[in-house]
């Protein structure tokens, strides 16, 4: 513990000093513009920004995109509550009792319920990240290609448990992520695969254009042709304040919210969106009155808004401790890592204390940063929503443009931008989730030389994989998901449902 | 007679479930990346060559669209998705295709007031001396955010800009 204060205070020494606060207090005000603003969202946002942090240093560069993805998870909330519009997919859930509070006149105190529910999950989860990480790392340092290959495909296979809708469709689209990954030039063998001339495909399809085109211009597409803008609401500062019989009832669901998103924030997967369908599940479930969910509960606005911004923590670990993301945004943030010549993984907390540490401080401070700007803020984000789309999306366009191009002045990613774009809206039309696309695109190299590493190490043979305990558990856990996600009967009302994975979205309400 | 049988076929699409369609797009994309992984070496099972995980990869991709698409009969029809939004997305990827064919060609900021311009000019229908001042001042300040104070490089062009 002594050793832990001392990290930590070297960690804060960091995080106050002035140019590190300032990149985390802006940081936190263009993430939350970020979640505020519907079409763009965190992994969008992130990818966008990428170009902007390069002339950073590692530090302050890894603070900034990490402002901007909490901020997001933050300012997500603000449009579910006012507008019944995820900023981002993981307020999904917020959407529903957020915006039947406002229509009850409860808009104000939903919005500080939220918020104070974000900073305490947020503030929690830092201790969980602060303590485990570091052990965790430890015992990965322990681990071979053949572990390493096993928490891959356990983390591909636990998002396509984790996901909501068909199995078969995640699965797919994981598939398609993976086929996408092998583009470029094979680390093994040195043979270029797939590139039709393109040199610039040497080193794979790139995660910005792919993430962009996917979320952010696909997005577009589906809006901007919507036949009328959504109303706006905006609450008064007077109304800001919860009554003390809200504030007793979000205790509890904050609580829960805070523990079940930190845990499904380690879980490989899209943790911070299922952490909100779970919270809301369970919430339901323990409620002596589940008939006033979806009318406005407080246990259900508090529950998921904790802990979509808990498991945005959580998924921090595997990233720091393992150098394995557990989504398509520490993906993003993993490779923005990279461009700065630092490799996340076990190695990081020892030969980077500065970095490791001063980011877990930076996020202390960014929770609190996000509590004190956001509350007042809510009428400037109102604001901006007022702005009538057809001015606005051309100018999320013209960032994209120029984020795309940004990061490796390549036009070939601009084309791949519009390519997916184009499988983004169609899939999402569909009724496909796209995220496992972006996370099997950053898995697929390194399940791949991990799995040939593991092959040359055994002489060839796959049993490797199932005579070192570690791996063998986790490829047993892997396939009791997929059983668990391909047995009809189970899957059909059973356990998904229970757990709020199969729930109906508030726009099918 | 124009556009007749494209109309037919477009009208008969229409009536075919999501999901299957989806599936099989899928399942003709994995055997397309079968096609394509004859030309990368294979190994063998115990030491796989360049060609191995592609191949898997896409078998895995071919097998799941076909459940996709079997499993699919009782989706929604692609008609009864709603393509409203459709022609809109059009010209946006009309123009953000053009703006990624001319980028390096006329500059950034050239090619941003095209295409701003374009898309509030054509697409929404917005009076010309708002389409001229929105497309100025975004060309005009991102560049001047980005280029200028965060040395972000972005291409200028044959007239500098």
């Amino acid at each position: 513990v002594w050793e832990t204060l001392q990290n930590l205070s070297l960690g804060f020494s960091v995080a106050l000093s002035p140019a590190v606060l300032a990149y985390a207090v802006a940081g936190c005000v263009i993430g939350t513009l970020v979640g505020v603003l519907p079409g763009v969202g965190p992994l969008a946002g992130i990818s966008l920004l990428l170009p902007a942090t390069f002339g950073l240093n590692p530090t302050i560069a890894i603070v900034l995109l990490a402002g901007i993805y909490y901020g997001a998870m933050y300012g997500g909330s603000t449009t579910s509550i006012l507008m019944r519009i995820p900023g981002e997919a993981a307020s999904v859930m917020t959407c529903i009792d957020g915006y039947a509070m406002t229509q009850k006149g409860r808009a104000g105190a939903a919005l500080a319920i939220a918020a104070l529910g974000s900073f305490a999950a947020g503030t929690l989860s830092v201790v969980g990240l602060m303590l485990l990480a570091p052990p965790l790392a430890s015992i990965a340092l322990r681990f071979g290609p053949p572990e390493f290959t096993a928490l891959l495909v356990l983390g591909l296979l636990a998002l396509a448990a984790m996901s909501g809708g068909a199995m078969a469709k995640t699965l797919a689209m994981a598939a398609l992520g993976l086929l996408l990954g092998t583009v470029g030039i094979d680390a093994m063998s040195g043979f270029f695969r797939f590139h039709y001339g393109l040199v610039e495909l040497g080193d794979g399809i790139g995660i910005v254009p792919v993430a962009v085109g996917l979320f952010g211009v696909s997005e577009i597409l589906l809006t901007a042709g919507a036949a009328r803008p959504p109303e706006v609401r905006q609450p008064r500062l007077a109304e800001l304040m919860p009554s003390r019989e809200e504030l007793k009832q979000s205790v509890g669901p904050v609580g829960r919210g805070t523990l079940l998103g930190f845990l499904v924030g380690i879980v490989p997967g899209s943790a911070h969106i299922v952490s909100s369908f779970l919270s809301y599940a369970v919430e339901r479930r323990l409620s002596k009155r589940p008939e006033e969910f979806g009318r406005g509960a407080v246990a259900g606005l508090a529950g998921p808004e904790s802990a979509n911004n808990a498991a945005a923590c959580g998924a921090f670990v595997p990233m720091l401790a393992l150098g394995v993301p557990s989504g398509p945004i520490p993906a993003v943030m993993l490779a923005a890592l990279m461009v700065h010549g630092v490799a996340p993984g076990p190695l990081l907390i020892d030969q980077q204390p500065a970095l490791f540490w001063g980011f877990i401080a930076s996020m202390y401070v960014g929770n609190l940063v996000l509590l004190v700007l956001n509350l007042p803020l809510v009428g400037l984000f109102v604001q901006m929503l007022r702005v009538p789309y057809p001015y606005f999306y051309p100018a999320i366009l013209v960032f994209c443009l120029l984020g795309v191009y940004a990061v490796n002045q390549s036009v070939v990613d601009l084309w791949i931008m519009v390519g997916t774009a184009i499988a983004g809206y169609g899939l999402r039309k569909l009724g496909f989730e796209v995220a496992p696309i972006v996370l099997g695109l950053v898995l697929s190299p390194m399940i791949e030389l991990s799995l040939r590493q593991s092959l040359a190490l055994s002489s060839g043979s796959y049993l490797i994989f199932f005579e070192r305990p570690i791996a063998a558990m986790m490829l047993a856990v892997a396939a009791a998901l997929l059983a668990l996600g391909l047995v009809p009967r189970l899957a059909r009302g059973g356990w998904r449902r229970t757990l709020g994975l199969d729930a109906e979205r508030p726009a099918e309400e | 007679v124009t556009g007749g049988p494209l109309r037919r076929a477009v009208a008969v699409l229409g009536h075919v479930p999501g999901d299957r369609f989806a599936g099989l797009v899928l399942a003709a994309l994995a055997a397309a990346m079968v096609w394509e992984t004859r030309k990368l070496p294979l190994g063998t099972l115990a030491g796989p060559g360049a060609g191995y995980w592609p191949l898997v990869l896409a078998l895995a991709l071919g097998a799941l669209g076909l459940v996709i698409a079997w499993r699919g009969g009782a989706s929604a029809a692609l008609a009864a998705l709603g393509w409203d939004e459709a022609p809109h997305a059009a010209a946006i990827l009309a123009a953000l295709a053009g703006a990624a064919l001319l980028l390096e060609r006329l500059g950034y900021r050239l090619t941003v007031i095209g295409l701003v311009a374009f898309l509030l000019g054509a697409v929404e229908r917005k009076p010309p001396l708002v389409v001229a001042a929105v497309a100025l001042g975004l060309a005009l300040g991102s560049y001047f955010v980005f280029a200028d104070m965060l040395k972000v490089p972005l291409p200028r062009g044959p007239f500098g800009y």
